[in-house]
């Protein structure tokens, strides 16, 4: 899939989570769901703070030393039998995954949930190779049925999906014969995944953290399809994106207790799996090969940057949960597999600005992300840096809008020249107003607020004229 | 056992280094001492009766049945739960406290009543994967249990197979009192411990809390997906 859903342009994208009703409204419920089961467990901690600030300083110090940590990650895989292969770029990273599929002669495949192998496109390659691939995670199995349908959410993937949509899609894709019922649903989904499980060759998993000290991997989910897919296949294959990782198993603690409050407001969910390289001798099940596969696709570059706090993420979109923009456009809008607040930040960083140059204007700066943000990413400045980034330095805005900025920085400086600047305002918002056909459509930057309603006819008057008469009418009276 | 292969590491760590502005740090990287610790604040000070007071308060809210009980009645609770999640076949884990806790015992009983009981064992290979698979109850004791998320921590072994807990229609957990620990913060300490002595790590730990479930329809809760749709606990006072 990549990091970049549909060919869409971004307004088109906004337009159709705008007019998505029913998406609109799942996403209000959820938003307010999440986010209040997050604010009571974080609340009833009495020191959610203390626990920011420690996971702020533990996910700071390893990637300052993130070297360190991935080489003494990677000699405790080896150490217990388990290989390690670290790709630059999507293409190595599935070119190592197919040769070992290839190798153990794969056809089945079992996937627990991963936002990295969408990153790469990993399911394309593998079913280039003629294999059949298979996401056992609820959400995503339920697109994938869906010919493919992007995720919306990074916890909750298809959460602008209703239980009548989902029904359809089991009548038409498995002859799926029952209600609409999301228990029914789910054990439908439970008897067809098993027989997934039960014959794939290869698991492949994501990675929520790995810990450095012992070489472990570990798992987050509430399904328990994670647990299936390194239970009953012989290989074992977990991509990881190279920031994943903990020192040791006590800031394991502490990070897997910020994801499962920060995700889903539960003390911990129902699994958290630690496996370390391949079964034991005498072991019955798990794997007999273990691979992990760690990905760079862009992250290293964040690294020394004003940017590097982005990769402070424990994936658990508490930002998502509460921003004002996502809730009102959707997920697709973001034309990204990460959206949100962390997914303005994180895509252009990945795949450049020129696909993505909108992401760091779909916010309002209301800093909701930063304070929901559990490890601390200054999100919301994130953002106002991208912004500087593509105003002043990639070259990617137009010509008036900088000169636009050079001009406000300009005359903000200079009172004198200000007044007289927002005097002459009025015309021009007049002529936006209008539009170019004079009906009232407005191009660029405002288009978006015209196409929902008209824009004012401005009287001539400015904000400063307009409260000097009123403060003049006070006197009066 | 053979020890694995890994491939482009120094270019790949290299660049991370470079990046980061500075040399490759091969060694002398110490933990900082964190400003703040407030895992260790959780349940401080409580006693084995509070922390079981917490524990069985939290399984509550995780769709999960606690049955207390003393070691010496555990023999008569423990048939009563077995009828209670509907009997039929069990698959438990090889492992010395079922005989130390009388469980043998009790389980040959069932069996006398029909129910078909299947003892892990590592020298039938994937038939112990096929019982599990058809089983109606899958039951392991806890190694360590955590208060505050009715949390049971399992370690695997030969004996002690993943699947017991995952693959039968209902799991039970028993669970000695003596392992109840506030938080996750005392199982890991103890696995941190391990790693640091560089012990033999078991090749699979797995936390526990109740039954599997989902809410990706409409983030409405479903209890049981792809482990156990029902979770019991029996906690024996083992002191």
């Amino acid at each position: 899939m990549g990091i970049k859903i549909g060919n869409d342009k971004f307004f088109e994208r906004v337009d159709k989570g705008i007019n998505d009703k029913f998406m609109r409204k799942a996403v209000v419920e959820a938003q307010s769901r999440l986010e209040g089961r997050k604010t009571q467990t974080t609340e009833e901690m009495g020191n959610w703070e203390d626990w920011r600030d420690l996971s702020e300083e533990i996910r700071q110090h390893t990637l300052e030393n993130l070297d360190y940590y991935l080489d003494q990650f990677v000699e405790n895989v080896a150490k217990q039998g388990g290989h390690v292969f670290f790709a630059e770029d999507a293409a190595e990273a599935n070119d190592y995954i197919t040769s070992i599929v290839k190798k153990k002669e794969a056809k089945n495949i079992i996937k627990s949930k991963s936002m990295v192998t969408e990153e790469i496109g990993m399911n394309e390659a593998l079913e280039e190779l003629g294999c059949n691939v298979v996401e056992s995670d609820l959400g995503e199995w339920i697109l994938q049925l869906d010919d493919h349908d992007p995720p919306s959410h990074i916890v909750v993937p298809a959460l602008h999906k209703n239980k009548e949509q989902i029904r359809d899609t089991f009548q038409e894709k498995r002859k799926y014969d029952k209600s609409s019922d999301p228990n029914e649903l789910a054990q439908f989904a439970r008897k067809e995944l098993r027989k997934d499980f039960l014959s794939a060759e290869v698991g492949i998993t994501g990675c929520n953290f790995a810990v450095a000290e012992s070489g472990t991997v570990s798992l987050v989910t509430n399904e328990g399809n994670a647990r299936m897919a390194t239970t009953l296949p012989k290989t074992q294959i977990t991509v990881m994106g190279m920031e994943r990782i903990v020192p040791t198993w006590k800031e394991l603690d502490i990070l897997v207790s910020m994801l499962c409050r920060s995700a889903v407001g539960q003390k911990l969910t129902s699994y958290i799996t630690g496996l370390t390289a391949s079964k034991e001798e005498g072991d019955i099940d798990g794997p007999e090969e273990f691979h992990v596969v760690i990905v760079d696709n862009g992250r290293s570059k964040i690294l020394g940057t004003k940017f590097q706090s982005a990769l402070q993420c424990i994936r658990c979109a508490a930002c998502i949960n509460v921003c004002p923009v996502y809730r009102h456009v959707g997920g697709h809008s973001y034309g990204s597999i990460y959206p949100g607040p962390i997914g303005a930040v994180l895509t252009p960083l990945l795949e450049g600005y020129d696909d993505h140059k909108e992401l760091p204007y779909a916010s309002t700066l209301c800093a909701a992300c930063t304070e929901a943000c559990p490890v601390k990413i200054p999100l919301h400045e994130l953002l106002v840096e991208h912004r500087k980034v593509i105003v002043e330095q990639s070259g990617k805005s137009s010509f008036g809008e900088k000169l636009a900025m050079k001009g406000y920085a300009f005359a903000a400086s200079n009172p004198g020249v200000y007044k007289v600047g927002s005097s002459s305002a009025p015309s021009f918002i007049s002529s936006v107003a209008k539009g170019k056909d004079g009906h009232g459509k407005g191009p660029g930057p405002v288009k978006m607020w015209t196409d929902i309603r008209d824009l004012p006819e401005p009287t001539g008057e400015t904000f400063r004229k307009w409260y000097a008469n009123r403060e003049k009418e006070r006197d009066q009276s | 056992m053979t020890t694995g292969s890994i491939h482009n590491k120094d270019k790949f760590l290299n660049n991370v280094a470079n990046r980061l502005g500075r040399k490759r740090r091969k060694e002398g990287v110490e933990l900082p001492k964190w400003s703040k610790l407030p895992q260790y604040e959780v349940f401080d000070g409580l006693s084995q009766d509070e922390l079981l007071a917490q524990f069985v308060l939290q399984c509550d809210s995780i769709h999960t049945n606690v049955v207390v009980t003393s070691f010496e009645e555990l023999g008569k609770i423990f048939p009563e739960v077995i009828e209670d999640l509907g009997g039929k076949s069990i698959v438990h884990w090889k492992d010395p406290r079922f005989q130390e806790y009388g469980l043998l015992e009790a389980l040959n009983k069932e069996k006398e009543e029909g129910c078909s009981i299947y003892e892990w064992n590592p020298d039938l290979g994937q038939r112990n994967i096929d019982k599990a698979e058809q089983a109606n109850i899958g039951i392991t004791f806890s190694d360590v249990t955590l208060a505050e998320s009715g949390t049971v921590v399992l370690h695997s072994d030969n004996g002690k197979g993943r699947s017991v807990s995952l693959l039968p229609e209902k799991y039970l957990a028993i669970i000695p009192k003596s392992t109840l620990v506030p938080r996750m913060t005392q199982a890991t300490d103890k696995i941190h411990d391990i790693a640091k002595e560089n012990g033999r790590m078991p090749s699979c730990i797995n936390f526990i809390s109740g039954p599997s479930n989902s809410a990706d329809i409409e983030l409405r809760l479903v209890v049981g997906v792809h482990g156990p749709v029902k979770a019991t606990y029996i906690v024996v006072d083992d002191r």
